[in-house]
Order: C-alpha cells, then sequence, then structure tokens
C-alpha cells in the first residue's frame, strides 16, 4: 500500500506552526517514513502533483492569492486540517479587520514611518500581486475545512497525535493542556 | 460653559451618585456635554475621568458633540418598520438634505435612530429635542421639516389635537395617545389618592408584606418573581437605611403599558411605593424611568408635590407620626439594559448601566450597597388596590397560579392596537378576537426577549402557568416576511442595547446575525439553522436576561417557523460559506486604483 500524501501551506501566517511541525524533533524521521510529501514548503514542491490525503493549512486568508490557494488545497487534499490560530480565527493579521483598507495603505505606504523611500507615494498596483481581500477570513469561511487544531503556533505533540491518528485511523489522544491554554 | 457646568454640579452638592442627573442637566443646557469639560467633571466629583468617559459612552441619549438644533431621533422598533418606516426615513433625508447617522453641514437637523421608545401602537414615532412626535407620515415629516427650517420651536410644531385622557394636560402636552381599549377590574377600580395608604398604616408593617404574600402578586415587570417575598427578604436585612426603586425603564419593544399608567395613574403608582415604604421602613424611593419618557417629566415632578401637598409624601404622612417617606424621579439616558434591576442601580448611582453578579440580590445590597426593592409600575399600582380591597379580592381574578390582572401592550396588524387589563388565563386567540386581529401567521409574546408563537399555538394561555409575560404581544399578519422583517430587527436590536460586559452577548447575535443575512441572501445551507440553534446556545453564560434571552428570536422562530429557514436554505449543497472573492477585493483595488481582475 502506498503511503499517505501529504501537503501543507502557509498563507497569512507568520511560518510559526511549521516551525511547530519541525518540533516534533527527532519524530520528524518516523513522519518521513510514515508520509510522502507533496505540495509544501518542507520539500518545495509548488504544485500539486498528485491528490492528497491530507493537507495542513497555516494562516487565514487575507489577499485573492491565499483563496486561490486554500480552493487548490480544498481541491486536492482529502482531509483539511486548519492549523493554529490564524488559520482558524485569522489572528493577529485580522487586527486590520474593521479598518478601511485605504486607511491601512495610507499608513503602510505613505504615511507611516517607514515610507520615506516611497519618494513617488505609490500605493503598489502591479498586475502580479494579489488583491488585499476586505477583510482577513478564517480558512472556514472560505472552504470547508474538517479538523482544527488550536494554539499559536499549536504544540508539536498535538501535530504530531493528530497526524497519526489521520493516518492510522485511531482516535486521538488530545490531553487536556494539549488544547487547552488557559 | 464652565460656570453653568458647575453650577449644575454644585446643585447636586457634587454628589458622584446623581452624574445622570448632571450630565442630563448640562445637555439640556447646552445640547451636548463639551468633551473638554470632562477632566473638570470627574475633578469636582471626585470620580476618575476614564470613569466619566465611559458612563458618557454607554448612553445613547448622552452626546460630546452637538447634534443640531434639531435632534430627530426616529424609532427603529419592528412595528415602526410594519408602518412603512422607511418611508419616514427616506422623507426626513430628502427633506433635510442629510443622512441618517449624521448632522446637516449647517448643524440645523441632525438625524439618527433610536430602539423602541413605547409607542408601538402609534409607529412610527420619533422623539425630537425631548417632544414626542407619533403616526409619523412621508406628508408630516415634509411639514415638521419645513418648520425646522423656519426655526420654529418644536413644542408649536403640533399640527394634531393632543392625545387622549391626561396628554392633553397643561404639564405634559402630547400627541401621544393612551388607546386604552379594555378597563379592568383592578387598575380601574375607583381610586382616590391615599385610600390605600391609610388603610396600610392601620396594618403592621408585617401584615402588610403578608396581605402582600397572600395575594400572590407576581412582578409585572416579565419575569414574575412574587412581590411579597421581595419584600420579606428586604425586610430581613440587618441594615436600617432601605430604598423602594420603581422600574419605570420599560424598554422591551412592543411595551407600552407603564407609559399609560404613569399619564393616567401615576399616583397610584406613587402610594404604592409609599406602602412599599411603610411595610419595610424605607423613608426614600425613587422612580427610575427611561430617557424616552422625558415629556412626563414636569407632569410627575407636579404630581409629587401634589401628594406632599395631601400629606402623602414627606414627613409623618397619612397622619401618622414618624412615618416619613418621599420619592424623588431619576431620568434614565437611552439603554435597555438598565431595565435590568441590578443594572437599573448602577445606573441610578451615576454609572455604566451594566447589571451586576448576583448574588447579592438587590434586596440584600441594592442602591448604594443598601436593600433596595424594586418593582415594576404596574406591580406597585396594583399593590394600592390588593391593601384597599384585600388579597382574596385579588387572587378571585384570575387563574389558580396567576392571580388578579394584567395589563397587556397590543401593537401590530390589528384594528385596535393599545393597552388592555384583562384578567390572566385568557387564550392568544381570545386576545386577537379582542383586538381585531385576523389571518395571523405569528405573534410575539413578551417581546423580542419571549417568543414567537404560530397560529398552532393560539389556545395557549396568559399566565405564569403557561405564556408568562411582561405583557407586550405584537401581532404578524400572514403577508409579513418573518424572518426578514421580524427576526432580523430583533437580533439588531439586542446587537445595539447589548451592555458589551459579557463576550457571549456582545458577539453571539452579531455572529447570528451574519448567518442569518447569508441564509436570506440565498447562501444558506440545512447546517446553518442548526448552527444557529447550537451557537445561541453560548448565550446561556451571559451575566443577566438580557444575555440570556438574545438569541430567543431566533431559537423560538426556527422552533416555530423552521419551514420559513428551510424554503430558504439550499438543497443541493451542503456547505457554502457565501463569499465572493470579487466582492470581498474591491474596496483593495478602488483603494489602489487598479482593475479588480481576479
Amino acid at each position: 500500500m502506498s503511503k499517505p500524501v501529504l501537503a501543507t501551506t502557509s498563507l497569512a501566517g507568520c511560518f510559526g506552526c511549521h516551525m511547530s511541525i519541525l518540533d516534533i524533533d527527532e519524530r520528524i524521521l518516523t513522519l518521513i517514513e510514515l508520509v510522502e510529501f507533496n505540495k509544501s514548503p518542507i520539500n518545495d514542491i509548488k504544485t500539486f502533483t498528485k491528490q492528497c490525503d491530507i493537507g495542513l493549512i497555516e494562516g487565514g486568508c487575507c489577499n485573492s492569492e491565499n483563496v486561490h490557494v486554500l480552493r487548490d488545497f480544498r481541491k486536492h487534499c482529502n482531509i483539511l486540517v486548519s492549523l493554529g490560530e490564524c488559520a482558524i480565527m485569522g489572528g493577529l493579521p485580522a487586527m486590520r479587520n474593521g479598518i478601511l483598507i485605504k486607511e491601512c495603505f495610507h499608513e503602510a505606504y505613505l504615511n507611516g514611518p517607514s515610507t520615506t523611500a516611497n519618494t513617488g507615494h505609490i500605493i503598489p498596483n502591479d498586475p502580479e500581486l494579489p488583491c488585499l481581500l476586505d477583510k482577513v477570513y478564517p480558512c472556514q469561511e472560505i472552504v470547508r475545512i474538517d479538523y482544527y487544531l488550536p494554539g499559536c503556533p499549536p504544540r508539536a505533540d498535538l501535530i504530531w497525535e493528530t497526524l497519526v491518528s489521520l493516518i492510522s485511523g485511531k482516535p486521538a489522544e488530545l490531553p487536556y493542556e494539549v488544547i487547552k491554554f488557559d | 460653559m464652565k460656570t453653568t457646568v458647575n453650577k449644575i454640579i454644585k446643585k447636586y452638592k457634587n454628589d458622584r451618585y446623581r452624574l445622570m442627573d448632571i450630565l442630563l442637566d448640562i445637555q439640556e443646557e447646552l445640547g451636548y456635554i463639551p468633551e473638554d469639560l470632562n477632566q473638570m467633571i470627574a475633578d469636582e466629583l471626585s470620580i476618575s475621568k476614564v470613569e466619566l468617559d465611559e458612563t458618557i459612552s454607554f448612553y445613547h441619549f448622552l452626546t460630546q458633540k452637538p447634534l443640531g438644533e434639531y435632534t430627530v431621533y426616529l424609532n427603529n422598533s419592528v412595528t415602526a418598520g410594519m408602518m412603512f418606516r422607511e418611508d419616514v426615513k427616506k422623507t426626513f433625508e430628502e427633506q433635510s438634505g442629510v443622512l441618517f447617522g449624521n448632522v446637516s453641514s449647517d448643524g440645523l437637523i441632525g438625524l439618527f435612530d433610536t430602539s423602541c421608545i413605547g409607542m408601538s401602537d402609534q409607529e412610527p414615532a420619533a422623539i425630537i429635542n425631548n417632544v414626542m412626535f407619533t403616526n409619523l407620515t412621508p406628508f408630516r415629516v415634509k411639514e415638521i421639516v419645513a418648520d425646522m427650517k423656519e426655526g420654529k420651536p418644536v413644542e408649536e410644531m403640533h399640527k394634531q389635537n393632543f392625545g387622549g385622557g391626561k396628554n392633553s394636560s397643561d404639564l405634559i402636552q402630547a400627541v401621544v395617545k393612551n388607546n386604552i381599549r379594555r378597563k379592568g377590574p383592578v387598575l380601574w377600580d375607583p381610586y382616590e389618592p391615599g385610600e390605600g395608604l391609610r388603610k396600610s398604616i392601620t396594618m403592621e408593617p408585617g401584615d402588610v408584606i403578608e396581605e402582600i404574600k397572600n395575594s400572590h402578586l407576581r412582578g409585572r415587570g416579565g419575569a414574575g418573581f412574587p412581590t411579597g417575598l421581595k419584600w420579606e427578604f428586604c425586610n430581613k436585612s440587618r441594615e436600617k437605611e432601605r430604598y423602594i426603586f420603581c422600574n419605570a425603564d420599560e424598554g422591551e419593544p412592543g411595551t407600552f403599558k407603564d407609559r399609560v399608567i404613569l399619564t393616567e395613574m401615576p399616583k397610584m403608582v406613587f402610594e404604592g411605593m409609599a406602602i412599599a415604604g411603610y411595610a419595610v421602613g424605607a423613608k426614600s424611593g425613587v422612580v427610575y424611568i427611561r430617557y424616552e419618557y422625558l415629556y412626563l417629566r414636569k407632569y410627575l415632578e407636579n404630581t409629587l408635590s401634589e401628594l406632599r401637598k395631601a400629606k402623602l409624601l414627606g414627613r409623618n404622612i397619612a397622619g401618622k407620626n414618624g412615618f416619613d417617606f418621599d420619592i424623588r424621579i431619576q431620568y434614565g439616558a437611552g439603554a435597555y439594559i438598565c431595565g435590568e434591576e441590578s443594572a437599573l442601580l448602577e445606573s441610578a448611582e451615576g454609572k455604566r448601566g451594566e447589571p451586576r453578579d448576583r448574588p447579592p440580590f438587590p434586596v440584600e445590597k441594592g442602591f448604594k450597597g443598601k436593600p433596595t426593592i424594586i418593582n415594576n409600575v404596574e406591580t406597585l399600582a396594583k399593590v394600592v388596590k390588593i391593601i384597599k380591597k384585600g388579597s382574596t379580592w385579588f387572587t378571585n381574578l384570575g387563574t389558580q397560579e396567576s392571580a388578579g390582572t394584567k395589563l397587556l401592550s397590543i401593537s401590530g396588524d390589528c384594528r385596535f392596537p393599545g393597552v388592555y387589563e384583562i384578567e390572566w388565563g385568557h387564550s392568544i386567540y381570545d386576545i386577537l378576537e379582542m383586538v381585531g386581529a385576523t389571518d395571523v401567521q405569528a405573534v410575539q409574546v413578551g417581546g423580542p426577549s419571549g417568543i414567537l408563537i404560530n397560529p398552532n399555538q393560539l389556545p395557549r394561555k396568559l399566565g405564569y402557568e403557561d405564556l408568562g409575560t411582561g405583557g407586550s404581544l405584537i401581532i404578524f399578519h400572514e403577508s409579513r416576511n418573518l424572518i426578514r422583517e421580524v427576526v432580523m430587527n430583533f437580533t439588531e436590536f439586542f446587537i445595539e442595547e447589548s451592555c458589551g460586559s459579557c463576550s457571549t452577548c456582545r458577539n453571539t447575535p452579531f455572529i447570528l446575525k451574519q448567518k442569518l443575512e447569508k441564509i436570506l441572501d440565498g447562501h444558506g445551507v440545512v447546517q446553518d439553522i442548526d448552527d444557529l440553534v447550537e451557537w445561541s446556545k453560548n448565550l446561556k453564560f451571559s451575566r443577566c436576561g438580557l444575555g440570556h434571552t438574545a438569541g430567543n428570536p431566533i431559537i423560538t422562530s426556527i422552533q416555530n417557523f423552521r419551514h420559513l429557514y428551510e424554503k430558504l436554505v439550499q438543497r443541493d449543497r451542503d456547505y457554502d460559506t457565501g463569499f465572493n472573492l470579487a466582492e470581498s477585493v474591491k474596496e483593495s483595488c478602488e483603494a489602489s486604483n487598479r482593475s479588480t481582475v481576479v
């Protein structure tokens, strides 16, 4: 039987959740034995080459490219998992929700303290650039998500336990302290 | 400006507990509360500026900037919507050249929305510079705006006759109608001011409480707590300084019966307070009344003076040596939540109207930490009749578990909206016959925090054994779009009126509204209906009744009208978020001046 295929991506996130994947330490050797990686920053495969079993999504959607990538993941992954606060709730990037985009642009490119180099007072509008969404969306407001792993970032043990149980089909053992932070 | 403010603060002896009065007086004097005086006011009252800021920002009718020489607050309750509020609103905007939520550039007219103002039987209604305008039509609005442009005082803008009863009296002069459709055997039993009080002082205070307990009178504000028991709890306290509060904050949309009682029989209410004062040994009473009823102020103040003159308030009243009791009127400033008794106390103490943690209950620690009885207007009026005619007379009315009568506020699709005093035990069907309602699709019993019942439930009976209610009944004809017009309006009401203290009540109604919108936009799936019910359960973890019931419009409409929701959701899809990429990038593409190719 062929190995389960895993894909991962980071949308509007900080890659902290991916760092947390690496935090499974030496178990990563076991993971490589257990699964085959497809599209993922871990192996730098840029496009899907086949249908995958599991997709891990870090980050919510802040721009049009995020939406395209997320929809692509939904299409190519049988099970989609939201990894971490940003994917589940929008996280820190969602702090801009409620502020007019115009104001955000002005602060970032025209009026903010770091804009002195922008002598032409340009708000970037190259067609190559993705368009910002009106607000930062959690993943489940774009596509259906099957599982949610909370945390900022989710603990390595939580990621490990979840992956193992998804692969083996056994129920995950998730003690309180792995999923609750109060 | 500073001297005016200083004078007002002096008038209230720099007492922080009178902050509401101070702020309302400043606003009446200056039109708004100038922000640059906040620090000074705070210093004078020995409170922090933040405390002052948070209090001012809490209340809908308190403002820190001028809102126009004429400030229009147009009611946006469900019944106003049913009586063509949109046309009235549009006409206001067209004629004044300013959109709602704004003040015209010349500073003449400000247009604002406001939650139910207690005129559901004569909508659409608006408050303009504290004067009530009811039954508005686009034609009437044109006249009003023309008058504003001429600079006419609002008091002189009336074209129609003043309303019936005391509404026409010199001290009220309002176009508000009483619409008393049915005079019942308790409130309208012939009454001479003082007769209840005089009888009570012939009894021992403990016997007065006993009599009220025997009458099985329960709170008429909606919660239905046994009145006598409340008095007894208060009486058991070790603290001797006690207060009697009359809750006249009726803010439940569709309720207006307390307005009618306060207009037609305020003496009875004040007398009820004095009897309560006698029963538990309290010396002062406070009537906490909603800002919307400011037009009754002069009249109510005058009524208190009359009672003082008649020795029914003040010192040694009703001829009883050592029985001192007086009442003052405390106005609120626009907050539904202040009808909740502990929030009411906070507000009366000059703070944000946020509910307290209970216990301790107000009967143990209430106003200024002292034992306090808080009774609804109607409850207190009934106390007088019970003392006068005896508890058996009262329990002979109504049903086994629900003694006496209830004053109903009936509005919506019927021929005779208004107030009806009926004995408990009538079915909703009886009521609909009484008010001339036909082809009824639904009835909202007890306001938005109550339940929406369907025609199969019309045989249900009013009373604590079945449908206990504060008395608001709103009737919806079969032609109404229940979800869009009714459930949505109620949900928006709860969003607007949450005090924001508990995250459950601050957030959940907002999230529920988004889901409702999604369903109404055709993006709903069956799961969304179940989500609405499940997510509403969060609200049970809120601190007060407002939070607990904020999901009721949705929960009860799904319970009783699930088919309406099912008609709106998609059958061929089981997941649809309603997300539209092209729509969501529009704003950023415009802001960066690029085409919206996604």
